[in-house]
């Protein structure tokens, strides 16, 4: 059963126009080994036409929560507590018949592996021109020629005779392209991009990025863009938030989150990170020990166990006391605002090159 | 564009303080037949995965090779590592050549050349435990190392910086990253001359990838092992290779040291490679803008691939002269030593911004024209 608690009267402060307004979500699953705390106290906001790029490695809940937006959770085995509002519409509540109403038409996805999400069985023409028919009400000829122009405008060649292909008969590339032009079918406000280019090869991986840039200005979607690679985010998103074992630990602008990082994860992400003007004398600094098992997450603060700046917090507070995510501009870390602009300045960012 | 002097590739090129020739591979082919017709399944074509490739990895040297899927840099490794049998061309290690030996002239050379494999999830026997795995390669080969094949797993375990107390344990109670840290081990466990490592870091998490990384390259420069480090990921190529060789359906399409292909690319697609990589701009937004190419299309079918240079078809600079002839893997001039590129019109050596970005895919073409008109 999905449950849903909420304070009462507790005053929305996203009210005030976020078009996308997520607010201290959290999620969780039961299974044979017990409850997993897959999004732990999630809250974020997100305008119209704006892209939010959200990192994080495998199991830090990014995936999760884009999933209950779109409420494709399995109800039976999950727990949903928070709010989700997608203009002043709560979402969690909301019964399974509005939800698809919604799918497709004004919030659509892109998944990462576009061969298990597009189906064997149909033309790819079919597919996309199927939620134009249901949410739009157009013909069957009508919605077969907006899938035409819509592969056109993707960039698959000759799109008249490959609508009439299976998935199959495409390339990776090209079906991912055809997965994006089944979410831009009916023009949706919000686009979930899930980890859309991480199957593909590099250069098909440009391509499809800077197609999906250049569609948001014509179509002038929001975008939430999931994925774990720093530079592809650098190229997409206008805000970042960086999360961790199914919290967010920071967030800002893409260049306040990259160019002046305030949390020792996100430090520890780009320190580690290979890049092609890194300096090569240097070692890569990787973060310590691995992600938690969200079985039993860490006391406080989430990557206590792994975070080598402990000892100038003082106290125990890393180990007793979760640190707050402020909203705006911000990281869940006890160190002062002071601590981490010297650490960054001092001894982050030199080894950065 | 500037005509560029074509000189003969040198038989051994750069000799800049590294090893003797380890391993030299000529010619190297492996076409994969395909099987079709009915009553009779005659041969009815061929998947050429690998089609007449030269390298040559030095003793004590990383060599990188990269290119995208399909490109045949996995079916090299295997070539190498004779798990795969050659269609034709010549493999030859330390002087002996191994293309065609069998299981018993290869014994001795076999534990000389090992392999780390790309996920760490399905090349470990999960009914061993790790001290079985690790020591497997030993017991194969019968070596008694002194004090005992137990003692040499402890310590392999606490070079990989595993506990030697886990020797009794099963992969399965490892992460991922401990996981490739048990394959390394393994991979060390007869001491071998060189180590072909095929995608290694691609299946772990970015937070774990650099500790892996950062253990091979302990491992490379401390014990002086060759690497073949196969991988897709230019930047993690880049961090730990000297050498790097660029691949493109099949053949190797420029080679040369890490400064020459990572700053000074002759061939186009190593431009269009380099300029495709997602990267972090850390510093002011103008500085070192990078040259952007984008590509049109996917990578073609290694069953029929083009004529002449198999890029053309997705080249900007293409003309009927690639179609005709095959461009020879040779040192252009201006080139260091060991430089070389397969290439009837390369580019000029510089990955700076261009005045105008070269955008081939006709999506991208028009609607950026739509968003630039006012």
């Amino acid at each position: 059963m999905t449950t849903v608690t909420k304070e009462a009267g507790a005053p929305s402060p996203a009210d005030a126009g976020a078009f996308l307004s997520v607010r201290d979500l959290h999620v969780s699953f039961k299974t044979e080994d017990g409850i997993v705390r897959a999004v732990d106290g999630l809250s974020f906001d997100l305008e119209r036409g704006k892209t939010l790029g959200i990192v994080g490695e495998s199991g830090s809940g990014k995936s999760v929560t884009n999933l209950t937006i779109l409420g494709l959770h399995s109800p039976k085995f999950t727990t949903v507590e928070g709010e989700i509002l997608l203009e002043g519409k709560e979402l969690t509540t909301a019964r399974e018949s509005e939800l698809e109403k919604l799918r497709g038409n004004k919030v659509a996805m892109i998944f990462q592996d576009p061969l298990t999400a597009l189906s064997p069985y149909y033309t790819v023409g079919r597919q996309i021109a199927e939620p134009f028919m249901k949410h739009m009400g157009a013909s069957k000829k009508a919605a077969w020629e907006r899938a035409v122009e819509m592969l056109g405008k993707v960039g698959i060649p000759n799109p008249k005779e490959r609508a009439k292909d299976y998935p199959h008969q495409f390339s990776g590339g090209m079906r991912q392209r055809a997965m994006i032009a089944m979410a831009l079918v009916c023009d949706p406000d919000l686009l979930i991009a899930d980890e859309p280019t991480t199957a593909l090869d590099v250069t098909v991986q440009a391509q499809i990025l800077d197609l999906l840039n250049d569609l948001q200005q014509e179509f002038g979607s929001a975008i939430i863009f999931i994925t774990h690679d720093l530079g592809v985010i650098a190229d997409m998103a206008d805000d970042i938030m960086v999360m961790y074992a199914g919290g967010a630990i920071e967030r800002g602008t893409t260049n306040q989150v990259l160019r002046s990082p305030q949390h020792p994860y996100t430090w520890g992400l780009l320190n580690s990170m290979p890049r092609l003007d890194s300096d090569l004398s240097a070692a890569l600094a990787p973060i310590p020990g691995a992600p938690p098992s969200l079985l039993t997450p860490p006391s406080g603060c989430r990557f206590h166990p792994r975070c080598t700046f402990q000892d100038r917090v003082g106290g125990n507070r890393c180990v007793t006391e979760r640190p707050p995510l402020a909203p705006d501009r911000a990281s869940a870390c006890h160190l002062t605002a002071e601590q981490k602009r010297t650490i960054f300045v001092e001894e982050i960012k030199p080894r950065l090159g | 564009m500037k005509e560029d002097l074509v000189l003969p590739a040198p038989r051994e090129a750069a000799t800049d303080g590294a090893g003797e020739p380890l391993l030299v591979v000529e010619g190297l082919r492996k076409h994969f037949p395909i099987k079709g017709g009915f009553p009779i399944r005659r041969t009815v074509g061929a998947v050429q995965a690998v089609d007449g490739i030269d390298l040559t990895v030095r003793a004590g040297e990383s060599f990188g090779l990269v290119g995208e899927s399909g490109c045949g840099k996995s079916t090299t490794g295997r070539l190498i590592t004779r798990l795969l049998e050659p269609t034709s061309g010549t493999i030859s290690y330390r002087g002996k050549d191994i293309t065609h030996a069998g299981r018993k002239q290869l014994a001795p050379i076999r534990s000389e050349i090992q392999m780390i494999f790309q996920d760490p999830y399905s090349s470990l026997n999960p009914r061993q435990t790790v001290g079985k795995i690790i020591s497997g390669p030993m017991e194969i080969n019968g070596i008694e190392p002194t004090g005992g094949r137990e003692k040499r797993v402890r310590e392999l375990l606490e070079i990989v910086g595993l506990n030697p107390e886990h020797y009794n344990r099963f992969p399965h109670e490892f992460s991922g990253g401990q996981r490739q840290r048990i394959g390394v081990a393994r991979a060390l466990a007869l001491e071998p001359k060189l180590i072909v490592a095929d995608e290694p870091v691609s299946a772990l998490d970015v937070s774990i990838q650099a500790q892996v990384v950062n253990l091979l390259q302990k491992v490379q420069q401390e014990l002086g092992i060759a690497f073949l480090f196969i991988a897709h990921d230019l930047a993690v190529v880049r961090h730990f290779s000297q050498r790097v060789a660029v691949m493109y359906l099949g053949k190797v399409i420029e080679v040369g040291d890490r400064e020459s292909i990572y700053t000074r690319p002759r061939h186009p697609y190593t431009h269009a490679l380099l300029s495709a990589v997602p990267e972090v701009n850390l510093h002011d937004e103008e500085a070192g803008r990078r040259e952007r190419i984008r590509l049109a299309g996917d990578v073609p079918s290694p069953i029929s691939p083009p004529s002449g240079c198999r890029f053309r078809t997705r080249c900007w600079k293409a003309q009927d002269k690639c179609a005709a002839q095959e461009p020879p893997l040779v040192r252009l001039s201006g080139n260091r030593d060991g430089h070389l590129t397969a290439c009837h019109f390369p580019e000029d050596p510089t990955i700076e911004g261009r005045e105008e970005d070269i955008v081939l895919d006709p999506a991208l073409a028009a609607l950026e024209e739509d968003i630039e008109r006012p």
